[in-house]
C-alpha cells in the first residue's frame, strides 16, 4: 500500500512537472513576452526596445533555463543591462543587488514571484483567493453530494419505476444546463424584476466577506446544478447494475427486508463507481467556479484566473496554475486510495 | 405598429389552459410518486383470465388522469401551432410569431417522424429509438435546432433581420418591440425578442446562432472520435509501452484545467505563433490515418481493388487536409496559396481545434477500455489464428462491435463540446465578438443582465435545449441498443 | 418465526403456469406444471436451456422479476398457498424455510461484506438471535460444509475463497435456519469435475443429516442420477415425463426422454461401431411452439393429424411415473436402436505434428495492482512431448488451470514456446509467432472455440466471415470463386445456404459452432484443435456438433485435437488420451489404456467423478481434498501430491519433494507416477457395468 502511494506521488510529480512546463512554455512564449513589456514599460516601444527590455529582465534565456529558474532548481538571473543596471531575479524591484541577494529563488524556496496586475506577491494573492473559492466548493460540495447520491439511489433501487423516470429526467436536465445558462437563467429569474421572484441578489460580492443566504445560494446552487445531475446519473447506475446483482437476489431470498438489502446489500457496492467520479468531479467543478465566479463577480480564485489570463500576468497565472494542477491531481490521488478502501477486493489480495 | 403582446389574442383561451393542464399534470405526477412510496406491490399472480392485475384504487385512478391530462397538453401545444398559422400577422402574439416564422422547421420535423415511424421496424437502431418516449422527446429536440440551422444556413429562411445589424432606437428594448418606421416596406416589423446591447435582433442572432454551433460542434466531435478511436484501439489491443505512453499523455490532457487551456490557447498572441495551425496539422491527420488503415487492412489480400479504393478515398481527402491546415497568415504554408480554395477563418480554426484537443483524450479513455473488454473475446481470437493483421482485427472486429456505447457517447459528446463552445464565447474567447454564436451572446447579455434580462435568456434556453436534447437521444439509445 | 411440524409434502406445485410480458407479446415459460415434493426427498428437474426448469425454481420463490407473472395454477408449500402470500409472510418462509444455491457462488456472495457477516445474518432476520449465537450456529455450519479454518472463513471476503470454497459457503448458508426446502438451480455447473463431485457428495449428507427437501435443477442427468429420488423431465415449457430415478432411467416412456438418453455418450457408445443419435432440428422458440405435442416435429414417433391436434395431458403409466405423449402405449420401448451408419475405424496415417519437450513458462507481476517490480514465473506447460497422426483424435483431457489453453495458443501460434520444439511435416513451428508464419501453415493448423455466443463477430454476416478467412487464405481468384467455395462449405457443415446472409444473433448456439467449423475448414486444414466444442451447447445439440466433426475428420483425414473436461465424450470420439494437470501431462496412451487400470490417481479420480446417466454403471467412489492448486503458485514436488489418495502408498516425502519421471508401461502407455509396479497392478477399475 505504501508503495503504491509512493508511486502515485511520484507520477502525481511528474505530471504536475509536465504540465507546468507546458503553461510555463506557452505563457513565455515570444509574442505573450512582447505583450508583457509593452504593457509594463511603453507601449509605443520599438522593436528593438522590447527586445532589450526582455533580455534585460532574463527573459531572453532559453525557456528551459529560465524554468528551473522560476522552480528554483538553478539559479536565478544576474544581468547587467544595456542600461547599465544589474538586474537579478531575486532581488526585490528597486533594491540594489549584492551578496545578500539569494542565488535561488523560484517555487522551490517559496518564491512564487509578484503579480503585475495586483502588484502583490503571487503567493499572498493566492492564499487569500483560494480561501474564498473554498468556502464557495465548502457548500457547493455539502449541497452536491448529499443531494446526488439520495437522488441516484432513490432511482436506481427500483429501475424503471415511476420515482426512477422522475429523478432520471430530471437529473438529465441538470446535466444539460451549464453553469453559464442555469445561472443566466437563476439569475434573471431571481435576482430581476422581470418575473417578480426576486428574492436573492444577482451578485456575490458582499458574500466575499458576509455570506448570507440572499447573497451566496444562488451561485452555489449554480454550481452544485450542473455536477449534481452527473454523479446522480453514474449512482444510479450503479445502483440499477447492483440491484440486480445476483448477490441482492441471494439476500432477497435469504428474507432480508428491501430497505436491509438498500442499506446493508447495495449501498456499498453502489457507491464504489460514484466514490471515484465525484473526485475526479472536483476538477471539473473548477470550471463552474471560473464561470460563477466571473458571472457573479465573486473574487475568488476562478476569477483571480482570468484576471490573470487576459491580462498576461505571468506569475500569477503560472501560480494558479501549479494550485489547479496539484488540486486535480491530489484529488485523483485521494480517489485512487479511496477506491482501494471501498472496495476489498483489491484492499485484500 | 403596435409592441406585440406575449401570446396575442391566445392570452385568453389556450395559453391559461396550457398552464393549467401543465400544473395539474405535474401535481399529479408528485402526488403519484409519493403514493408509491406507501403503495402495496402489484402481485404476481395474474387474473384469472390471464391478464395482469393492474393497479387499482387511488393511485390507479391517478395514473388514468394523468395519462389523459398529458395527451391534453400535447393536443393543446399542437393546437396552438396550427391555429397562429392561420392568424394574420401580430394576432397570434410573439409566440405565434415565432411558431410561424419556425414553419419550414415543423414541417420537417413532421416529414421525419412520420416516415420514421412507419419504417421503425427496418431501420434498426434509429428504428427503435421510436419506441422511446424519451428518445423521441430527445431526437425531436436536436433535429428541431438541426433544421433550423440548415434553413437559416442555406436558405435564408426563419430569421427576420440580419443578425449583425444595428437599428438606432431598439438598443435593449424589451420582446415585440416594434421597428421605428422609415425602413424597407418589406422589412420584418417587429424585434421578436427584443434588441440587445448594440440593437441588433436578439431572435435573428439565436436562429444564426444555431448555424456556427451545428457547423461546429458535431464535425470537432467526428474529430475527437477519429483521434481517439485511432489512439485507443492499439492502446488497448496492444497494451504495454503504447498503452503507459499514450494513458500518460490523456491523464495529462485531462488533469489540466479546461478554461486555463483555453486562456492559454485561444489568445490573439498565442494564434499569431501558429501554435494552433500545427496542433491542427496533427490532429486532422487522423482522419487520414483512420480511413487509411480501415481500407487497407480490409483489401490488403486484393492487391488492385486496395489501390483504386485507397486512391478513391485519400486523394481528396489529402487536398483538403492541405487546403485547411495551410494559412498564409500563418507560419504553415505547405499549399501554393493560389490554389488554397477552404481557408477558414482563424478564430473558428483555433476553437475548433482546442474543442478537439480537449475531447480526444476522454474518447481514448472509452475507446480503450472498450478494446480492453472485446479484444478477449473468441472471435478476436478467431482472426488471430488465422493470422489477421493487427489493425483489421482493431478497425473490423474490434471497433464494430463496440458501436453501441460510442454511439451513445457521441451524443453525449456533442452536447458537450456545445457546452464548449459555449463556455468560449462565455469569455469571449476565439470566436470574433459580434459573432452570433449562443456563448458570445450570453456573454454579451449577462454584462447587463441585472437591468435587461431578456438579451441572455433566449440563447441560454436555446443551449439549454439543444444540450437536453442531446441528453435525452443519448439515453434513449442507450435504454433501446440495450434492450436486445 | 415458528416451524410448526407438518406432514403433508412440503411442495405441491399443481398446474403451475408462468409467463414474461414483454413490450410485444406474452412469452409463456412454463406450462401446466405440477409436482410434489415429500419431506427428505430429493426431486430432480431435468431439461435443456430454455425449457423453463430455473423458471419453476424462482416462481417456487416468488421472485420473477419485474416482466414474469404466474398466470395460473397454485403453488402450496407445506399447505399454504404461496401465490397469495404478503411480502411479509414470503419474506418469512424465504431464507428460513426455503433456501436456495444458484450456479455462480461467486456472483451470489456480496463482495463487500466479511463471508460471517453473510451468513449469521440468516438466524438474525428470522429468529432474532443475538450476534453471538448466531456467530456460534455459522461456525458450526461452516464446519458441517467441511471448510478448513471455519474462524479464519468466516472473516474474510468473498473473493479470498476459491470456488469450490466459495460454493460451499453458499450451502452453508442455506442450512443456516435448517430449511425444510432447498432449492438447488445447477450448483455445480461452473466449478471443475472433482470439485464437483465434493460439493455433490456433501450435499447429498448433509440433505440427509438436516433431513432437507430438496429440489434439484440441472441439464446433467448424471448428476440427477446421484443426487436425487424422483425426477421430472421438462422439455419447452412443460414436464413431459415424472417418475422415480430407476422408472426413468430404466424404463422411459416418452420419446424426448429416449432421445435425450440416446444422444449422450454413456460408456458403450463408440463413435465408429454405436455412433450416438442427435436429435433432429431445434429447440422451438417460446412463441413458435407447435400445436399440440411441443416435441412432435422433432419425434421419430410422431403421427400427423394425432400428435398435432389440441393440448396433451399427463398420463399415468404405471406405478408412480407420469408421461404427455399419446402414443406412450402403443410405441415398442425396447425396441433395439436402429443404429446409425457404422464405420470402419480409419488407420491413423503418418505422424504431422510432433511436440517435442515443449515448454512454455509465463512471467507474470507477482500482485497486478501493488507490483514493485517482483514477477513470478508461471509453468504453464511442462515438457510436453508427444505425436499426432493423420486422421487421428487426440484429446486433452484436464480441469482449469492445467494448461491446455496455453498448449492451444503456443501451436496456434499466439504464443511463442519457451523451449522444446513444435515439428509439423517436420518444419519447426514452435518459436515462429504467427505474424511470420506462411498462410499455408496457418491455414493447416486451426482452431475451433468453445463459447457458440462468442466465436462469430455479431456484427458480419455468417458469409461475410466465411469469405474472409478464405481471402486472407487466399483461396479462390475473385470474390465469385470465394461466394461459390463459401457455400460449399456451408453444405459441408449441413446448414441451408440462405444462412450466408444471416447475422449471428439469427442463429442457435449450434448453428454457430457448426459456421465456426466451416470457418476452421475454409483453408482445408489438416491439424484442428477444438477447444471444448461442445461443452456450451445443450445435449442435444452436442451429439450433432460431435458427429459433424467426426465426419468432416473422416472426409478430410484430418488430425483432431480435441480439448476437454468431460471423459465420457472423450472416451465416446478420441483415439488417443492426454490426461493434464497443472501444465504437467500426468497420463497419456490409447483411449482404452487410459480409461481401465492401471491409472494415474489424477486419472483415477476424474473418472470417478464424472457423473454417469446409467443406472446400471457402479463406479468406485473416490472424491478429492480440497481444490485444485493455483498455478501461480504451484506445490513442490509432485504437482497432485496436495489432494492424492495414494501418496502413502508411494511415500509422502518423495511425492512432496521430488518431481516423478514419466514412465512407459505396457505399449507407450505414460504415466507420471511415484507408485511401484506393484501398486499399480492393485488398481481396480473405476467404472464397471453391472451384469446385464
Amino acid at each position: 500500500m505504501g508503495l503504491f502511494i509512493l508511486r502515485r506521488l511520484g507520477l502525481m510529480i511528474l505530471t504536475a512537472l509536465c504540465l507546468t512546463f507546458i503553461v510555463f512554455w506557452l505563457t513565455n512564449l515570444l509574442p505573450n513576452l512582447e505583450k508583457l513589456a509593452k504593457t509594463q514599460g511603453n507601449a509605443r516601444m520599438s522593436d528593438e526596445a522590447v527586445v532589450s527590455w526582455l533580455e534585460n529582465r532574463g527573459y531572453g534565456q532559453p525557456t528551459l533555463i529560465k524554468y528551473g529558474e522560476w522552480l528554483g532548481v538553478l539559479p536565478g538571473y544576474v544581468i547587467e543591462g544595456q542600461d547599465g543596471t544589474v538586474r537579478a531575479r531575486c532581488a526585490p524591484i528597486g533594491a540594489e543587488v549584492d551578496d545578500t541577494t539569494p542565488a535561488f529563488c523560484g517555487v522551490l524556496q517559496g518564491d512564487w514571484g509578484q503579480s503585475t496586475v495586483f502588484r502583490n506577491p503571487v503567493s499572498e494573492i493566492i492564499a487569500t483567493r483560494l480561501g474564498l473559492t473554498g468556502k464557495l466548493m465548502g457548500f457547493v460540495l455539502l449541497l452536491m453530494i448529499p443531494g446526488a447520491l439520495i437522488i441516484g439511489v432513490l432511482a436506481g433501487m427500483r429501475e424503471g419505476s415511476r420515482l426512477d423516470r422522475g429523478l432520471s429526467t430530471v437529473s438529465i436536465m441538470s446535466t444539460a444546463t451549464p453553469e453559464y445558462v442555469s445561472g443566466v437563467v437563476l439569475i434573471a429569474v431571481f435576482a430581476t424584476p422581470t418575473f417578480g421572484m426576486q428574492f436573492f441578489k444577482g451578485t456575490a460580492t458582499s458574500a466575499m466577506e458576509n455570506a448570507t443566504f440572499e447573497n451566496f445560494l444562488l451561485p452555489v446552487v449554480t454550481i452544485a446544478l450542473y455536477g449534481m445531475g452527473y454523479i446522480a446519473r453514474m449512482t444510479r447506475a450503479s445502483m440499477t447494475e447492483v440491484m440486480t446483482a445476483q448477490y441482492v437476489r441471494t439476500a432477497r431470498l435469504k428474507g432480508v427486508s428491501f430497505t436491509n438489502i438498500v442499506m446493508k446489500h447495495a449501498l456499498r457496492n453502489a457507491l464504489i463507481a460514484p466514490f471515484t467520479v465525484i473526485m475526479l468531479q472536483v476538477p471539473w467543478l473548477l470550471n463552474g467556479v471560473v464561470i460563477v465566479e466571473t458571472l457573479f463577480n465573486y473574487k475568488g480564485f476562478g476569477w483571480t484566473l482570468v484576471q490573470a489570463a487576459s491580462n498576461n500576468d505571468i506569475e500569477l497565472l503560472l501560480g494558479v496554475s501549479v494550485v489547479s494542477v496539484f488540486v486535480v491531481l491530489f484529488t485523483q490521488l485521494i480517489s485512487d486510495i479511496g477506491y482501494v478502501f471501498l472496495n476489498p477486493r483489491i484492499r485484500i489480495s | 405598429m403596435e409592441e406585440l403582446s406575449w401570446t396575442g389574442s391566445f392570452g385568453s383561451t389556450l395559453i391559461p389552459a396550457i398552464t393549467i393542464a401543465s400544473a395539474v399534470f405535474l401535481a399529479g405526477v408528485i402526488l403519484q410518486l409519493v403514493m408509491g412510496f406507501f403503495a402495496p406491490e402489484v402481485k404476481l399472480q395474474a387474473n384469472t383470465d390471464g391478464t395482469l392485475q393492474s393497479r387499482g384504487g387511488l393511485l390507479g385512478q391517478l395514473e388514468k388522469i394523468n395519462g389523459q391530462v398529458f395527451t391534453l397538453i400535447v393536443l393543446l401545444g399542437a393546437a396552438i401551432i396550427v391555429v397562429s398559422w392561420f392568424m394574420p400577422y401580430g394576432k397570434a402574439g410573439i409566440l405565434g410569431e415565432i411558431i410561424k416564422r419556425f414553419l419550414p422547421v415543423w414541417i420537417a420535423l413532421i416529414v421525419t417522424f412520420a416516415l420514421s415511424i412507419t419504417f421503425k421496424r427496418k431501420l434498426g437502431l434509429y428504428g427503435k429509438l421510436f419506441d422511446s418516449t424519451i428518445g423521441m422527446i430527445g431526437f425531436a429536440l436536436v433535429m428541431f435546432w438541426v433544421f433550423t440551422s440548415i434553413f437559416v444556413g442555406v436558405f435564408d429562411l426563419i430569421a427576420t433581420h440580419d443578425p449583425l445589424q444595428q437599428i438606432s432606437g431598439i438598443k435593449n428594448k424589451t420582446p415585440g418591440f416594434p421597428v421605428p418606421d422609415g425602413q424597407d416596406a418589406d422589412f420584418y416589423p417587429h424585434y421578436l425578442l427584443g434588441g440587445d446591447n448594440l440593437a441588433r435582433d436578439i431572435f435573428s442572432r439565436v436562429v444564426h446562432g444555431s448555424v456556427i454551433v451545428m457547423l461546429i460542434a458535431p464535425l470537432a466531435t467526428v474529430f475527437a472520435f477519429m483521434v481517439g478511436i485511432t489512439l485507443g484501439l492499439p492502446a488497448g489491443y496492444h497494451g504495454g509501452k503504447l498503452d503507459t505512453f499514450l494513458s500518460f499523455v490523456a491523464n495529462l490532457i485531462l488533469a489540466f484545467p479546461v478554461i486555463l487551456l483555453f486562456y492559454l490557447l485561444v489568445t490573439p498572441e498565442i494564434v499569431a505563433t501558429g501554435l494552433p495551425n500545427f496542433m491542427g496539422a496533427f490532429l486532422f491527420i487522423f482522419p487520414l490515418i483512420f480511413c487509411g488503415v480501415l481500407i487497407n487492412s480490409r483489401y490488403k489480400t486484393q492487391g488492385s481493388k486496395n489501390t483504386l479504393y485507397l486512391a478513391i478515398v485519400l486523394v481528396p481527402l489529402v487536398l483538403i487536409y492541405l487546403m485547411v491546415i495551410s494559412d498564409t497568415a500563418s507560419p504553415l504554408v505547405v499549399w501554393p496559396p493560389a490554389l488554397d480554395f477552404i481557408a477558414i477563418p482563424s478564430g473558428i480554426l483555433v476553437v475548433f481545434v482546442s474543442v478537439v484537443f480537449v475531447n480526444s483524450p476522454t474518447v481514448f479513455r472509452i475507446v480503450r477500455g472498450l478494446a480492453l473488454d472485446i479484444k478477449t473475446r473468441d472471435y478476436v481470437a478467431a482472426a488471430q489464428t488465422r493470422g489477421e493483421g493487427t489493425w483489421y482485427i482493431m478497425l473490423w472486429e474490434i471497433l464494430p462491435n463496440a458501436r453501441g456505447p460510442l454511439i451513445v457517447d457521441f451524443c453525449l459528446r456533442i452536447g458537450y463540446t456545445t457546452i464548449l463552445l459555449g463556455t468560449l464565447g462565455f469569455f469571449g474567447l476565439g470566436l470574433p465578438p459580434e459573432s452570433p454564436d449562443w456563448g458570445s451572446t450570453i456573454n454579451e447579455g449577462r454584462k447587463l443582465l441585472l437591468i435587461y434580462a431578456h438579451p441572455a435568456l433566449p440563447p441560454a434556453i436555446a443551449l439549454l435545449s439543444l444540450v437536453l436534447g442531446l441528453n435525452l437521444l443519448a439515453d434513449g439509445l442507450r435504454e433501446e441498443s440495450l434492450k436486445d | 418465526m415458528d416451524k410448526a411440524p407438518y406432514d403433508g409434502p412440503i411442495l405441491e406445485i399443481d398446474r403451475l403456469s408462468i409467463s414474461f410480458f414483454t413490450r410485444l407479446r406474452e412469452i409463456p415459460a412454463v406450462m401446466n406444471f405440477s409436482a410434489s415434493l415429500q419431506p427428505g426427498e430429493a426431486l430432480g428437474i431435468v431439461g435443456e436451456s430454455g425449457c423453463g426448469k430455473s423458471t419453476v425454481a424462482l416462481g417456487v420463490m416468488q421472485d420473477l422479476g419485474v416482466n414474469g407473472r404466474i398466470v395460473g395454477g397454485s403453488i402450496k408449500f407445506k399447505g399454504r398457498e404461496m401465490n397469495t402470500m404478503t411480502r411479509e409472510e414470503l419474506r418469512d418462509i424465504r431464507g428460513s424455510e426455503i433456501a436456495m444455491i444458484y450456479q455462480e457462488p461467486m456472483a451470489s456472495l456480496n463482495p463487500a461484506m466479511r463471508i460471517g457477516k453473510q451468513l449469521m445474518e440468516v438466524p438474525m432476520i428470522h429468529e432474532g438471535v443475538s450476534k453471538e449465537d448466531a456467530y456460534a450456529r455459522a461456525l458450526e455450519v461452516v464446519t458441517d460444509v467441511k471448510l478448513p479454518d471455519p474462524e479464519r472463513m468466516l472473516n474474510s471476503f468473498p473473493h479470498q475463497l476459491s470456488g469450490g470454497q466459495q460454493q460451499r459457503i453458499v450451502i452453508a448458508m442455506a442450512l443456516m435456519s435448517k430449511p425444510s426446502l432447498l432449492i438447488l438451480d445447477e450448483p455445480t455447473t461452473a466449478l471443475d469435475v472433482t470439485v464437483e463431485a465434493a460439493v455433490v457428495e456433501l450435499v447429498k449428507d448433509l440433505g440427509k443429516k438436516y433431513g432437507t427437501s430438496m429440489l434439484f435443477i440441472s441439464h446433467n442427468l448424471g448428476l440427477v442420477l446421484e443426487t436425487c429420488d424422483r425426477i421430472c423431465v421438462m422439455y419447452s415449457g412443460e414436464a413431459v415425463e415424472r417418475g422415480t430415478i430407476e422408472g426413468v432411467f430404466d424404463e422411459m416412456r416418452h420419446p424426448y426422454t429416449q432421445a435425450l438418453f440416446r444422444s449422450i455418450p454413456l460408456p458403450g457408445a463408440d463413435k465408429n461401431a454405436r455412433p450416438l443419435v442427435a436429435i433432429p432440428g431445434n429447440f422451438p422458440l417460446p412463441h413458435e411452439r407447435p400445436t399440440g405435442c411441443n416435441f412432435g416435429p422433432r419425434c421419430d414417433y410422431f403421427e400427423a393429424g394425432r400428435c398435432d391436434q389440441g393440448h396433451i395431458f399427463m398420463e399415468d403409466t404405471g406405478f408412480d411415473h407420469e408421461t404427455r405423449c399419446l402414443r406412450h402405449a402403443e410405441i415398442d420401448w425396447n425396441a433395439p436402436l436402429v443404429a446409425g451408419a457404422q464405420t470402419e475405424k480409419p488407420a491413423p496415417g503418418r505422424v504431422v505434428l510432433k511436440m517435442d519437450n515443449l515448454k512454455k513458462y509465463y512471467e507474470v507481476a507477482a500482485s497486478a495492482l501493488f507490483s514493485g517490480g517482483s514477477t513470478k514465473v508461471v509453468k504453464a506447460n511442462e515438457t510436453l512431448t508427444f505425436e499426432a497422426r493423420e486422421s487421428e483424435t487426440l484429446a486433452i483431457v484436464g480441469e482449469s488451470g492445467c494448461g491446455k489453453s496455453t498448449f492451444a495458443k503456443v501451436l496456434m501460434g499466439l504464443e511463442t514456446a519457451t523451449s522444446g520444439e513444435i515439428l509439423l511435416d517436420n518444419k519447426s513451428i514452435g518459436d515462429i509467432p504467427i505474424e511470420k508464419r506462411d498462410t499455408k501453415t496457418i491455414a493447416d493448423v486451426q482452431m475451433v472455440f468453445q463459447n457458440p455466443f462468442d466465436t462469430l463477430n455479431p456484427s458480419m454476416t455468417v458469409g461475410r466471415q466465411i469469405m474472409r478467412a478464405l481471402e486472407i487464405f487466399k483461396i479462390g481468384k475473385n470474390d465469385g470463386e470465394r461466394r461459390a467455395r463459401m457455400l460449399d462449405l456451408l453444405d459441408l457443415v449441413k446448414l441451408p445456404r440462405e444462412f450466408a446472409g444471416r447475422m449471428p444473433r439469427q442463429l442457435s448456439g449450434g448453428q454457430k459452432q457448426r459456421v465456426g467449423i466451416a470457418r476452421a475448414f475454409a483453408g482445408d486444414a489438416r491439424i484442428v484443435v477444438a477447444d471444448e466444442p461442445v461443452s456450451a451447447l445443450d445435449v442435444s445439440v452436442q451429439a450433432a456438433v460431435t458427429d459433424l466433426l467426426m465426419e468432416i475428420q473422416r472426409e478430410h483425414k484430418t488430425t483432431l485435437l480435441f480439448i476437454s473436461h468431460d471423459l465420457s465424450i472423450v472416451r465416446y470420439l478420441s483415439d488417443r488420451v492426454m490426461v493434464m494437470y497443472l501444465g504437467h501431462v500426468v497420463e497419456m496412451g490409447t483411449t482404452d489404456q487410459v480409461f481401465s487400470p492401471p491409472y494415474h490417481p489424477y486419472t483415477e479420480a476424474l473418472l470417478s467423478a464424472v457423473p454417469i446417466a446409467d443406472t446400471k454403471v457402479k463406479k468406485k467412489h473416490i472424491v478429492l481434498e480440497g481444490d485444485i492448486p493455483s498455478a501461480m503458485n504451484p506445490p513442490p514436488g509432485c504437482p497432485f501430491q496436495t489432494r492424492c489418495n495414494w501418496k502413502d502408498k508411494a511415500g509422502r516425502t518423495k511425492c512432496e519433494t521430488e518431481v516423478p519421471v514419466v514412465r512407459t508401461l505396457a505399449n507407450g502407455h505414460q504415466i507420471k507416477c511415484h507408485l511401484t509396479d506393484a501398486d499399480m497392478a492393485e488398481m481396480e477399475p473405476v467404472i464397471q457395468m453391472a451384469a446385464e
